[in-house]
């Protein structure tokens, strides 16, 4: 009885020993630096990112810092080294203008994994991984039903740089919405900043005084553009994250980027030993992008159709959106 | 494009201008008045950004813009008594401590907006307020007469500033003070107190600025005014420290950004040149600066402190 005691208890530890909670909690951390060009709850681009490592940190033990509002490149590039000093185990630039930092500052620290997006360059160093979202894939999606909504035949876009995902997803953008009505005039604005919300406040109103009465944009600046269509009740499509509640009366539908997906693929392939080298997109078929309906939003029945009909066809290669 | 539509967009082009230049002017007037007294303040963004924050928060807690506009105005004072107090009082160099009161600002009012509000939430922003008669009529009505009580406000204050600073005793002093202020002292005007009222109205003028562009936007997010506090200091040197060059300066930076912006709508500036034409209104500002440096001259006295018998 006594070894059977024994027996028992030992199968007992190892059940314990073995689970995965005990697993994790007896695992090293894993430490993450974000570095990011605006504040992490942006309802955009930054705040999509935290939002992924966050929904990671549902399931494994990581230890999370960020640096955010980093506008200036030198202030991020400072952030980059401090964190690879500290010894960070996975350090991410997220922001396209970082790559050049990141190309210097990789090389000197090749024990610590770099990520950077949204780029496809790796700069061929082996510490070095990119990522990148197929936002030509939403973007074609909200064009269709901009241009399935539109009464006046003009739909208007809000960009900042054209650069990036910002510029694939306006891109698609323009394509989804000439697949849909040939005739339409779909008009894009390029302000020339990621940060003048003032700017794409009036980018807006020069779209609607040309006729425009569907409106998207992305990045971080576009919240002044939503307030400037919110005034005039014109129809929004969001992008990055979902932008329902600056506007909930004209936010239509959101292309909501879900990183977990990739960040999950380069945390468990530092697992497996490869540091970088590597490039990650997320997109409609993977997961990584998904389009979330405002259900406060009366949306024609036909609308959503049409939107659900071009994602379906992306994700089985029926549709292409004009990005190679 | 037919002839209607035409005016129509140049109607809104105008008006768009005008409202890109309200932040700008309130701003510059500020920072001009500041100027004239002989006390240069490098720090109208960080106080634009305090005055937005501390604005849109307030509307955000009571719903009430007026309420928001007071806080602005407030916080602006309040930092301006501070900016004085160091410039004066502690005789610290002006350019740096105008920086500091920049980075305070930016820093600040960051910390605040994430501790406080966190994800940005819309406020509702002023409607236009037509004015009667004046906003009916045909092309100006729409032009000039259709916008939010902000802009009314912040061009009303030109001629009020031009009045004061040329007008009155108060105006004579700040200007004598800005130029020669052992020879002002001399005649028994107060040095001290009279560029510690033109610091503060300057700076609750800043911040007036920016509880404008929150309450205009109808949000508020990390560094709102994107350096607008350091274009409205080169629009007071391109608007040769008086109240209507500042305004002509401010209305020029937002036109040209206004006619950009419709240009790259209608595509006459094709997408390649799309960020060489966002430098526009910059380049342009710069060009009329060196044209404007040369014809006038900055208030003599400007960035020295004061001792008396020193």
């Amino acid at each position: 009885m006594k070894k059977f005691n024994l027996y028992l208890s030992a199968a007992f530890l190892a059940l314990i020993l073995l689970s995965p909670s005990a697993l994790l909690a007896s695992g090293k951390a894993l430490k993450v630096a974000i570095i990011a060009p605006s504040a992490q709850n942006d309802l955009a681009f930054t705040q999509s990112i935290v939002d992924g490592i966050k929904a990671i940190q549902k399931d494994r033990e990581i230890e999370l810092a960020i640096t955010d509002g980093t506008f200036v490149v030198e202030d991020a590039a400072a952030a980059i080294r401090d964190y690879a000093k500290k010894g960070f185990d996975l350090v991410l630039a997220h922001g396209s203008q970082y790559g050049g930092s990141l190309k210097e500052i990789a090389p000197d620290f090749p024990d610590t994994a770099f990520a950077w997006g949204t780029s496809a360059d790796t700069f061929g160093l082996a510490n070095v991984s990119s990522y990148e979202a197929a936002s030509d894939e939403g973007g074609y999606v909200m064009g269709v039903m901009a241009a399935a909504m539109s009464k006046k035949g003009g739909v208007g876009v809000v960009g900042p740089i054209e650069v990036g995902d910002a510029k694939l997803y306006v891109d698609g953008f323009v394509q989804g919405a000439k697949a849909q009505n040939a005739k339409i005039r779909a008009k894009v604005n390029y302000i020339g900043s990621f940060s003048d919300v003032a700017l794409a406040a009036e980018a807006a109103r020069a779209h609607m005084a040309a006729g425009a009465d569907v409106l998207t944009g992305t990045a971080q600046m576009v919240v002044g553009a939503i307030g400037a269509a919110r005034a005039k009740r014109v129809p929004w499509f969001g992008t990055q994250a979902n932008q329902t509640e600056l506007a909930p009366e004209i936010v239509v539908a959101s292309q909501v980027y879900k990183w977990d997906v990739i960040l999950n693929k380069i945390i468990a392939d530092m697992d497996a030993g490869v540091k970088g080298g590597k490039m990650y997109k997320i997109n409609l078929a993977n997961g990584g992008i998904v389009i979330e309906f405002n259900d406060a939003y009366k949306l024609d029945a036909s609308v959503k159709e049409a939107g659900m009909k071009a994602i379906a066809g992306i994700k089985d290669g029926s549709i292409k959106t004009g990005h190679k | 494009m037919n002839d209607s539509f035409a005016v129509m967009i140049i109607v809104a082009t105008i008006a768009s201008g005008i409202r890109l230049a309200t932040p700008f002017l309130l701003a510059s007037l500020g920072e001009a008045l500041g100027q004239r007294s002989g006390v240069l303040n490098l720090g109208v963004d960080g106080v634009m950004l305090l005055g937005a924050f501390g604005a849109y928060y307030m509307v955000l807690q009571t719903n009430n813009l007026y309420y928001g506009l007071l806080v602005g105005i407030g916080l602006g004072l309040i930092i301006g008594l501070f900016y004085a107090f160091i410039t004066l009082n502690l005789r610290a160099e002006q350019g740096v401590s105008g920086i500091g009161i920049y980075l305070f600002g930016l820093g600040m009012s960051d910390l605040l907006f994430q501790k406080f509000v966190g994800t940005p939430r819309p406020i509702l922003p002023f409607m236009p307020l037509d004015i009667p008669v004046l906003s009916g009529l045909p092309i100006v009505g729409e032009m000039l007469f259709q916008h939010s009580i902000i802009v009314y406000i912040a061009f009303a204050l030109v001629p009020v500033m031009s009045f004061v600073l040329h007008r009155t005793t108060y105006g004579l002093n700040i200007r004598a003070i800005g130029e020669n202020p052992e020879a002002a002292d001399s005649l028994g005007v107060s040095v001290m107190a009279t560029r510690y009222s033109a610091i503060i109205i300057g700076n609750g003028l800043a911040g007036l600025a920016g509880a404008a562009l929150a309450i205009e936007l109808g949000i508020f997010q990390q560094n709102l005014t994107n350096a607008m506090g350091f274009i409205a200091i080169a629009l007071v040197y391109f608007g040769a420290w008086s109240p209507k060059g500042v305004m002509i300066g401010s209305l020029v930076f937002g036109l040209v950004q206004a006619i950009v912006l419709q240009c790259k709508t209608f595509g006459v500036i094709p997408r390649s040149a799309s960020d060489l034409a966002a430098m526009a209104p910059a380049i342009i500002t710069i060009l009329a600066l060196v044209v404007v440096a040369k014809r006038f001259k900055q208030p003599a006295a400007l960035t020295k402190p004061y001792v008396r018998g020193g």
